[in-house]
């Protein structure tokens, strides 16, 4: 990997995009008729599907009920053939449950939890295909499925990753550039009040390197969630039509 | 058994004490406890004490087939295992968060910083290499379990030898270390988890949380950064709104406590060589006190030391000036002493026992002053009332 070239002299990416630039973000809410809310994410050729049933009285055992707020429920999962090689267990493994841990922190620090005690509100991600930040695209998700469900929520989570190379924060890495051992900055932020719901980072990096590389992640998320917003009005204004009718 | 829940009202004291800059066991907002560690007898085998949190990591190592994507590095594993000896609420064979959490942490602070040569571990490309496998064992849970456990995986990584192996055409030949000497692995650099613990919405922030102060946090932040103000990993956990100024502070926290905690992992480890060297004792055991008890001790309560001289200064300017006759000690025979009046001494001395008895005798001479001086105060108060009722009286 040591001869690949993350960013040429003129300033371009391995797949032709600038440094700040983000991969094709297509999305589509309410995909699915059974749940209470679901989108479709694609971030480049990582697609993402989440589906939220709930807020519903809480399954299973009674004694995970929360007197003042509700229980999320998060469910990570990645489909066989999601990545090259095919996988052999789609979740249970370590780190597919480190994953669905960080969605459930994520979403209780997003979700207006304390207006439904003693309820439970299920998210199921599912990842169709792996090419980089499979975390963002998750988050993104199922963001648009909380709306989609019309669970209320502080603001849109948006979720990007970021890189650094050669002293240029890269945004949106894409499998290549994740798999190629460089830094990567996952963040999961509410832009309006650029609050931080989750922050993880790989590999080393030098502290000073650290300001500029949170600052392109929190410029990309609110780039994605200038689009995200866009989903909704669209499907908003679709559903709008469809009931007049 | 589930874990316990802590009671409103510690709660609400432990709240509020943090408000007021104020830890249950004196810390300061940014100290961390103790930290011990102690190599044993065999290399690669290392326990942390970090306050009453105790955690022991062993390394050892194997000959095996590397993966197929990366057919000459060798390869690294981690385990960590919370035991229900350490704390009644973790249950063996059970993948509870933190577990999942701690073992995802570690491996991504030490595999993924590559602070291991793995290139280093390959004996023959695509058929043979080694596998660095470090189990850590939660000994007893007191809070920062993960400080605790990346410190001891690092240092028993940097202390572990592998055996020296030679290659023949296709023959592999492991020496036994009385064969050939070991070899160290080659370690770059040394990354170091810092947690950081957030209360009331990320209001307040302490680090090294202790188990108390763990159950009422609001979420977690760890920071793992090697001596060159490098960060390695940065995890935030718990559901909590951090804000970037937030996270920017804590890895400058972060690098001065690693540069700190790196330093005694190297002064460790140096005396452990040193003590090899000069092939004195060393191991478990030797850094264990013997014949002491520790069932019934109880550790020194932390006193407000602030405002101690003046106070001190106050009482002593308050009270009367000490008797100018002390009763010198009569000295009986060679060894034995004896102050004020009292019977002499007719026990038997043995010359064994001298010392201690000189002791003993300071002491209670220390004693009586003291004595000696209150009940002194008290009489000649005692004194003037009575001297005053009888001048009223009269």
């Amino acid at each position: 990997m040591a001869g690949l070239e993350l960013l040429s002299d003129q300033g371009y990416r391995l797949d032709g995009r600038k440094a700040t630039e983000l991969r094709k973000v297509q999305a589509r809410m309410g995909v699915f008729g059974q749940a209470d809310g679901s989108a479709y994410m694609e971030q480049g050729n990582t697609k993402a599907l989440a589906v939220v049933y709930g807020p519903h009285e809480v399954r299973g055992s009674r004694s995970k009920s929360l007197h003042d707020r509700a229980v999320i429920n998060c469910q990570y999962s990645m489909a066989t053939f999601s990545t090259a090689e095919r996988k052999r267990r789609p979740h249970g493994d370590r780190k597919s449950s480190e994953m669905s841990l960080h969605l459930k922190q994520t979403f209780e620090a997003a979700v207006l939890t304390q207006l439904y005690p003693r309820s439970q509100i299920d998210i199921y991600v599912k990842i169709l295909q792996s090419d980089g930040g499979n975390y963002s695209a998750c988050v993104n998700a199922a963001t648009l499925a909380l709306v989609d469900a019309g669970i209320p929520m502080r603001d849109y989570v948006c979720a990007c990753t970021a890189g650094f190379v050669e002293d240029t924060p890269l945004a949106d890495l894409c499998h290549a550039e994740e798999s190629g051992g460089g830094t990567t900055l996952s963040l999961a932020l509410l832009p309006r009040s650029e609050n931080i719901a989750l922050v993880q980072m790989d590999a080393r990096l030098h502290q000073d390197h650290l300001p500029a590389l949170m600052e392109a992640a929190a410029v990309a998320c609110k780039g994605l969630s200038k689009v995200l917003d866009s989903v909704v009005r669209q499907h908003l204004q679709e559903v709008s039509v469809q009931t007049r009718e | 058994m589930k874990e316990t829940p802590l009671s409103n009202c510690e709660r609400v004291f432990l709240l509020k004490s943090i408000e007021q800059k104020k830890r249950l066991d004196g810390r300061q907002t940014y100290d961390y406890r103790d930290i011990k560690i102690t190599f044993g007898t065999d290399y690669g085998c290392c326990t942390v004490s970090l306050g009453k949190t105790r955690v022991l990591a062993q390394v050892s190592c194997e000959l095996v087939p590397p993966k197929d994507s990366r057919p000459t590095e060798g390869l690294m594993f981690f385990n960590l295992e919370l035991s229900p000896m350490a704390s009644p609420s973790f249950q063996s064979n059970r993948q509870s968060e933190l577990l999942v959490t701690l073992n995802r942490q570690l491996e991504r602070c030490l595999r993924n910083s590559r602070c291991i040569d793995t290139e280093s571990l390959c004996v023959i490309s695509g058929e043979k290499v080694w596998q660095i496998r470090v189990d850590v064992h939660v000994l007893n849970h007191d809070g920062n379990l993960m400080d605790a456990a990346s410190v001891a995986a690092i240092s028993a990584l940097c202390h572990f030898r592998r055996p020296e192996v030679a290659i023949q055409g296709r023959d592999i030949t492991v020496f036994s270390p009385e064969e050939r000497d070991p070899v160290p692995l080659s370690v770059y650099h040394m990354p170091i988890c810092v947690s950081f613990a957030f209360f009331q919405q990320g209001t307040y922030l302490l680090v090294d949380p202790c188990e108390k102060e763990e159950l009422v946090m609001d979420g977690l932040l760890v920071i793992a950064m090697n001596k060159h103000r490098e960060i390695c990993s940065i995890q935030s956990s718990g559901g909590i709104m951090l804000l970037k100024d937030q996270v920017l502070r804590c890895s400058k926290i972060a690098s001065v406590k690693v540069s700190e905690i790196t330093e005694l992992i190297t002064k460790a480890l140096e005396n452990d060589r040193r003590v090899r060297k000069e092939g004195g004792k060393f191991g478990f055991a030797e850094s264990i006190a013997k014949e002491r008890i520790t069932v019934l001790t109880r550790e020194e309560a932390p006193l407000e030391v602030t405002d101690v001289q003046a106070t001190a200064d106050e009482i002593i300017s308050k009270a009367d000036a000490p008797p100018k006759t002390v009763p010198s000690p009569v000295i009986v025979a060679n060894g034995t002493g004896q102050v004020g009046e009292g019977l002499q001494n007719t026990w038997g001395l043995e010359e064994d026992d001298e010392e201690e008895e000189m002791s003993d005798v300071t002491e209670r001479e220390k004693k009586k002053d003291e004595v000696m001086v209150i009940s002194d105060s008290e009489e000649e108060e005692v004194v003037i009332l009575n001297q005053d009722d009888q001048s009223k009286r009269s």
